[in-house]
């Protein structure tokens, strides 16, 4: 697992996101395999991933996985501890969406006419984001931000005959500590 | 000092102490074969890869150890799945080394090529795809560790044939490096003295104990804080054995075929002392109804147990062997009197177990044969301390009710997977990591007839393994629910007595068959199976086709629904 990869559903209701979901970050060792593992273990065990993104960490001999799961499917406790039990997983913290900066990307293309490109290329300008291909009668646009933000956007898009739509799934990290320096609990439960 | 990938593995096998594997070569694994030759480990030829893996198992049931078992690629790593799929649900410590095609043709389908360690995710606790031999010796050294530590499992390592052969510079790692990997082995303090705090208030404690007793080697602990206690202990099809049942104490199996009061004295508890036990489906019944009174205190040594399926009010994860003497001790400060505070109940559970013991009633004119008799006549001409390994299905809870289990790890069975087929192998892998002990393999003809060509394996290696067919000539537990919940519409369940021919076929493989038809001829035989140690022996024991597993909880319902008998089945 030496690449980045995302998985997020398509065109899913996104409303209720934070009462349904959690956000779990997982330490891993970059080692080959171990996002099949993850997958495996939750497809084995029932539980449903909403959106999932790994990517290696500063340190090379590691990967951190962002997973969003859906509780519903089965406690997180639950799904934490099987987590665990993962040979190369070294430490789960659940992430408090209140407690956390998150990040998403969106990547979009859409057909554009004469009459509605100036007003598309507002509507990014607005949110912050960036016009990053220009075809003859498309734009890609881009946009980083928080997961609501970006629905904001993408709903804004809606208007305008989509091509392609792509998000890269949150990526997240505890807010830092004003006060003083302090790092992200590990959930209890080692492997056995 | 040079050597190569297979060098390297043999020399890797050594060093963890392996004494046998049980195995069959093919392509992708043939540079291991050789080395081997020359090592001091006994390789043992099965005649078909899932043999090798519930061989390698039955050894690992008997003697603590890691078993191990070594095949080639594809479909020889496909056919090991089954036993590794078994082992994990029963928590047998397992080393399975499968050949893979060379590290350039994986991914191109090539002869032989299956995704081993993609197959085998979910029923290994890891594996390992070697892709350089300077791995080797470390990845061994992780994948014993890993199997024998925390809560035990099976392992895989799949070894390309490029990689075996290349040349490698030999060390021996010092430790193990797993920085994911750190089994909680002492107990939460705080917990132990919640739990002694519980158990010295309770009135109807039932000690509910699973197969992570025989696992960690706590049966003596076990005995030790029964007895203080004079708590009754209830134990699981795969604890059997774990707490002696000639003990006043041992209530037996609880669960689907547990006897009335083991099932009934779980029911009415108000605290269960639950020690390595899953509750597991088979044992609850319908969870929302099982042991509704009672508090729970859960002690696991793997975390993902706890609150699994039942939220415990003391939770501890941790080693049995290091956990159940702190509890004794925890409780010993407490100075309850507690076997007086539960005389009422132990009082309680002496009337049930008088009312409702296990029955079944043999025609003293020896027609038809019941299977049950069968068992305790092996029983009471066997040695005490006699092996007893079963397959899955009727057979298997009779054994499990009717045989005294009162010395650990003497029972084998396929608990949590339900591996029809799993007697034969386990029973010789047994053997050869029990030779001074009687092996008995109590088996059912629908099971025989899976995996009875390792008894070729077992006659050709010397294994004199001994082989009980209770054969009703049905799929025998498939034919009762037919019976019971299908109307008497029996699909698909027909075996035929004398298709095959046990005795002939037993011959064949170069066993001793005989058959018995009738309950007089039943000491006989025994004793003639008992007097034969040079080669393996099979009785057919023609057994009645209607005898049924009682008492029976039917699926779905809960325990308090207990069926006790067949009497009792027409009433309703």
């Amino acid at each position: 697992m030496t690449f980045s990869s995302s998985v997020v559903p398509m065109g899913g209701n996104r409303t209720n996101l934070e009462a349904k979901h959690h956000v779990l970050s997982v330490l891993v060792e970059n080692k080959s395999g171990v996002l099949a593992r993850i997958a495996q273990l939750f497809s084995r065990r029932g539980y449903n991933i909403y959106s999932l993104s790994v990517a290696p960490t500063e340190d090379e001999r590691f990967s951190r996985v962002t997973i969003v799961v859906d509780v519903e499917s089965a406690p997180l406790e639950q799904i934490t501890k099987q987590l665990h039990k993962l040979i190369n997983v070294l430490k789960i913290s659940e992430i408090n969406a209140a407690q956390a900066v998150e990040y998403e990307l969106l990547m979009g293309s859409i057909s554009t006419s004469s009459e509605t490109r100036s007003e598309l290329i507002e509507l990014v300008r607005i949110f912050d984001g960036k016009i990053v291909d220009v075809g003859f009668d498309k734009l890609t646009v881009m946009l980083a931000g928080s997961p609501k933000m970006l629905d904001d956007f993408e709903a804004l898009l809606g208007a305008y005959p989509i091509v392609e739509i792509q998000r890269t799934g949150r990526v997240a990290l505890q807010k830092l500590d004003r006060s003083a320096p302090t790092r992200a609990r590990s959930k209890s439960g080692k492997a056995s | 000092m040079q050597l190569t990938g297979a060098q390297a593995l043999i020399k890797s096998l050594e060093m963890e102490q392996v004494e046998v594997i049980f195995g069959l070569p093919g392509g992708a694994i043939l540079p291991v074969y050789d080395p081997l030759l020359d090592s001091t480990i006994r390789h043992i030829l099965v005649r078909h890869e899932q043999g090798a893996g519930h061989a390698a198992e039955g050894y690992a049931h008997v003697t603590g150890r890691p078993g191990v078992a070594m095949v080639t690629s594809g479909p020889a790593a496909t056919n090991i799945v089954t036993a590794l799929a078994d082992a994990y649900m029963d928590s047998i410590p397992l080393v399975v080394i499968t050949g893979q095609v060379g590290t350039s043709l994986i991914g191109t389908d090539a002869f032989q090529e299956a995704d081993t360690t993609g197959i085998t995710m979910s029923v290994t606790k890891h594996n390992w795809l070697i892709t350089d031999a300077s791995q080797i010796p470390t990845v061994v050294r992780e994948a014993f560790h890993v199997a024998t530590t925390g809560r035990p499992g099976p392992v895989l390592i799949d070894l390309p044939k490029d990689v075996s052969n290349q040349a490698m510079e030999w060390y021996w790692p010092e430790s193990v490096d797993l920085p994911g990997y750190k089994p909680t082995l002492k107990g939460h303090p705080k917990m132990i003295q919640e739990a002694a705090k519980l158990i010295s208030k309770s009135l109807r404690p039932v000690l509910y104990v699973g197969g992570g007793v025989l696992r960690a080697g706590a049966t003596k602990e076990l005995l030790a804080l029964a007895e203080h206690c004079g708590i009754p202990v209830v134990t699981t099809l795969m604890a059997r054995g774990a707490f002696p049942d000639d003990n006043p104490l041992c209530l037996g199996m609880p669960g689907m075929h547990g006897n009335y009061t083991a099932v009934t004295s779980m029911q009415k508890s108000d605290l269960l002392i639950t020690l390595g036990a899953r509750f597991d489906d088979r044992v609850t019944g319908n969870v929302a109804g099982f042991a509704p009174y009672a508090k729970v205190i859960h002690v696991d040594i793997d975390p993902a147990e706890l609150g699994k399926i039942r939220n415990p009010d003391v939770p501890i994860v941790g080693d049995l062997k290091l956990v159940i003497p702190e509890l004794t001790r925890e409780i010993k400060k407490l100075k309850v009197d507690l076997k007086s505070q539960l005389e009422p109940w132990i009082a309680e559970l002496d009337t049930w177990r008088e009312k409702y013991p296990l029955s079944y009633n043999q025609d003293p004119g020896g027609r038809p044969l019941k299977p049950q008799y069968v068992i305790e006549r092996l029983r009471q001409m066997a040695p005490p301390d006699t092996i007893v390994v079963s397959g899955v299905g009727q057979h298997q809870m009779w054994a499990s009710q009717f045989w005294k289990f009162n010395h650990p790890n003497t029972w084998v069975n396929s608990g949590g997977l339900g591996t029809m087929g799993f007697a034969v192998p386990a029973a010789l892998g047994a053997k050869v990591g029990r030779p001074d002990k009687v092996v008995w393999a109590i088996d059912g003809d629908g099971c025989f007839q899976m995996t009875a060509q390792e008894l070729v394996t077992a006659t050709a290696e010397r294994i004199p393994i001994k082989v009980a067919i209770l054969n009703n000539a049905y799929l025998g537990m498939v034919r009762q629910w037919q019976e019971m919940f299908y109307d008497q519409r029996y699909s698909e369940v027909y075996l035929s007595p004398d298709l095959p021919d046990y005795v002939k076929w037993a011959e064949a493989m170069g066993c001793v068959g005989i058959r018995v038809d009738s309950a007089d001829e039943v000491e006989v035989a025994i004793e003639k199976a008992n007097s034969i140690n040079d080669r393996p022996v099979v009785i057919d024991f023609r057994t009645d086709t209607w005898e049924k597993v009682f008492p029976m909880v039917p699926a779905g319902k809960t325990n308090d629904e207990i069926v006790i008998g067949p009497q009792e089945m027409e009433r309703k």
